[in-house]
C-alpha cells in the first residue's frame, strides 16, 4: 500500500512537473487550433500514413509560421463546425467556408483566399438539363448537409427533388458511386478529385455555377486582433509567391483572389 | 419550463416549415421504430421458443445470432448494412438493389435484426426461468409439450418478460436516432439540418429531445398500463 501511495505521488508530481516545463516554455508563444472538415480533398484530406494534408492545410500552416504562431488542426465535422467555434472549441475555421451573409452573423470572416465554382457530377452518359426544374423532378439528389451547395439545391430544386444530405463528403461521393443518388452537386475540384478522377465512368454535368464570394477563416466576432494578424499574414503570402507554390502543388488552375 | 418557451419567443428558428420538418421527422421516426419491433418481435418469438431446444443445431446458430448483434453497435450494423453492401461490386443489378438502394430498408433491416437478437435473449430468459411448479402441473394434466408451451409457459413467460421489453422498445426509440447518419431525415435528422441551417444547437436539439421524451412517456403509460392488465392475477384481492 505505502509502496502504491508513493508511486502515485511521484508519477502526480512527475505530470504536474512536465505540465508546468511545457506551459513555461511555449508561454510566449500564440497557441491556435484550427477546426477543419476531413475530409475534403484536395482542400483537407489523409494521406495514406494518416497524417494531414491538402491545400488549406499547408497554407494555414504557412500563415501560422508567418504570425509566429502554434497550430493545432482539429477535426470537425461541416454540420457542427459554426456552433463549435462559437463554444470555443477551436479559434478558427480554415476549411473552405465560402463567405455569405447569413454565415457572417455568426461569425467574423477574413479575407477571402480562394474562389471556386460548384457543379454537378452524375454518370458521364447521364443527359440531363440540371437547370431545370422538370428534368431533376424525382432525382436523387446528393448535397454535404450545411453548405452552400446544399442551400443552393434545397432553394431551388427542394420541392421536386428528393434532396439527401450527408454529413461528411466521402459519405456522399460513396452512395453516388454505388447508385443510391442520381446527382450530386459539390464544389467543383472536391468533386473533380473524388468522383472524376477516382471512379470510372463520372463527369461534371452541365454547366459550372458560381455561388457565393470566396472562402474565408471564420473567427469569433470579438476576435478582430487575430483576424487582422491572420489577413496581414495571408497577404504577404499571396505576394511572395508562398500561395502560388502550394496552390501549384494542388491545382492546375488558378483558384487565387 | 419558462426557459423552454423562451425557445419559441424568438421565431426566426420555429417557423411553420421548420416545423414541419419536424413533423415529417417524427412520422419517420414513428414508422421506422414501429415496424422494426414488430418485425422484430415476429422473429425473436420463435428464436426465443427455439433456443430453449436442446439439440444444439438449433439452439448454437440462434446463439451465434443473438451474439453477434447484441456484441457489436448499432451503429456499426447500420453502416456494414447500408455502405457495406453498396460496395459489393454487380449488386446495383441484383433483385436485392430494389431494397438497398433506399435509405430507409437498409436502415430497417439493421433495427430489426437488431431488436430481434434483444427481445430473442429476453424470452429466451423468462421461458428459462419458468418454475418447475407450473411445468410439472401441466404434465400432471396430460398436457404434451407443445399443448403446455401454449397454455402454460408462454402466456406466463410473456407476461414476465413484459417490463424488460419495454426497456428495449425504449432503447429501440432512442437508438433509431443514429438512423440520421444514413441520410434518413427521422427526428434528430431534421433536429441536424436546422442545427446546420441556423447554427443553433439548443434550440434545435431542446426541442427535438423534447418530442423524445413525450413519446418515451406515452409508451412507459402505455407498458404500465398493460402491466396492470395482465399481472392483474397476481395482485392481492381487494375486498370492496
Amino acid at each position: 500500500m505505502k509502496k502504491l501511495v508513493s508511486f502515485l505521488a511521484i508519477a502526480l508530481a512527475a505530470t504536474s512537473m512536465s505540465l508546468f516545463a511545457d506551459g513555461h516554455g511555449h508561454g510566449e508563444k500564440l497557441k491556435l487550433k484550427i477546426a477543419v472538415d476531413v475530409p475534403y480533398e484536395p482542400f483537407e484530406f489523409k494521406a495514406p500514413d494518416g497524417s494531414l494534408t491538402g491545400f488549406e492545410i499547408d497554407l494555414g500552416n504557412a500563415v501560422c509560421a508567418e504570425i509566429m504562431a502554434e497550430c493545432e488542426w482539429v477535426i470537425q465535422s461541416w454540420d457542427g463546425i459554426i456552433p463549435g467555434l462559437l463554444a470555443r472549441k477551436y479559434d478558427l475555421i480554415f476549411s473552405s467556408m465560402s463567405i455569405t451573409e447569413e454565415r457572417a452573423k455568426k461569425v467574423l470572416f477574413s479575407d477571402g483566399y480562394y474562389i471556386t465554382p460548384s457543379a454537378w457530377f452524375g454518370k458521364a452518359d447521364m443527359n440531363v438539363d440540371v437547370t431545370s426544374k422538370d428534368a431533376l423532378k424525382g432525382k436523387k439528389i446528393g448535397v454535404q448537409r450545411g453548405t452552400i451547395q446544399d442551400t443552393y439545391v434545397t432553394e431551388n430544386f427542394g420541392s421536386v427533388a428528393d434532396v439527401k444530405r450527408y454529413t461528411t463528403a466521402d459519405d456522399l461521393v460513396l452512395d453516388l458511386t454505388g447508385g443510391r443518388t442520381d446527382l450530386v452537386f459539390l464544389d467543383f475540384p472536391v468533386g473533380e478529385s473524388t468522383v472524376i478522377k477516382k471512379v470510372e465512368g463520372y463527369a461534371a454535368i452541365g454547366e459550372q455555377i458560381q455561388l457565393g464570394e470566396a472562402a474565408g477563416a471564420a473567427f469569433r466576432q470579438r476576435d478582430t486582433e487575430l483576424a487582422e494578424k491572420f489577413n496581414k499574414a495571408l497577404k504577404k503570402l499571396k505576394e511572395n509567391g508562398t500561395y502560388d507554390a502550394i496552390m501549384k502543388k494542388y491545382f492546375a488552375y488558378s483558384i487565387k483572389v | 419550463m419558462d426557459a423552454f418557451l423562451s425557445l419559441f419567443a424568438n421565431n426566426e428558428i420555429f417557423t411553420p416549415s421548420t416545423l414541419l420538418h419536424y413533423w415529417d421527422g417524427l412520422v419517420t421516426t414513428v414508422h421506422l421504430v414501429f415496424l422494426s419491433l414488430l418485425l422484430g418481435l415476429f422473429i425473436a418469438l420463435p428464436l426465443g421458443i427455439l433456443q430453449n431446444s436442446k439439440s444444439w443445431w438449433i439452439n448454437k446458430p440462434i446463439w451465434l445470432f443473438v451474439y453477434i448483434f447484441r456484441g457489436t453497435p448499432l451503429l456499426v450494423q447500420l453502416y456494414l448494412i447500408y455502405y457495406g453492401t453498396a460496395q459489393i461490386t454487380g449488386i446495383q443489378e441484383t433483385i436485392f438493389w430494389a431494397v438497398l438502394s433506399e435509405a430507409f430498408y437498409p436502415c430497417l433491416i439493421a433495427f430489426v435484426l437488431n431488436t430481434a437478437a434483444y427481445t430473442t435473449e429476453i424470452i429466451r430468459g423468462s421461458i428459462e426461468t419458468t418454475p418447475k411448479g407450473e411445468i410439472e402441473a401441466a404434465k400432471a394434466y396430460g398436457m404434451n409439450y407443445w399443448q403446455s408451451l401454449r397454455r402454460v409457459i408462454l402466456p406466463n413467460a410473456l407476461r414476465r418478460a413484459l417490463p424488460a421489453y419495454s426497456n428495449e422498445v425504449i432503447f429501440m426509440l432512442h437508438a433509431s436516432a443514429i438512423s440520421s447518419v444514413v441520410t434518413i431525415v427521422d427526428l434528430t435528422g431534421a433536429a441536424r439540418d436546422i442545427y446546420a441551417k441556423y447554427y443553433a444547437p439548443f434550440d434545435a436539439f431542446l426541442f427535438v429531445a423534447a418530442i423524445y421524451l413525450c413519446l418515451t412517456f406515452s409508451l412507459i403509460f402505455m407498458f404500465n398500463k398493460i402491466e396492470h392488465k395482465i399481472m392483474a392475477h397476481t395482485k392481492p384481492i381487494r375486498h370492496s
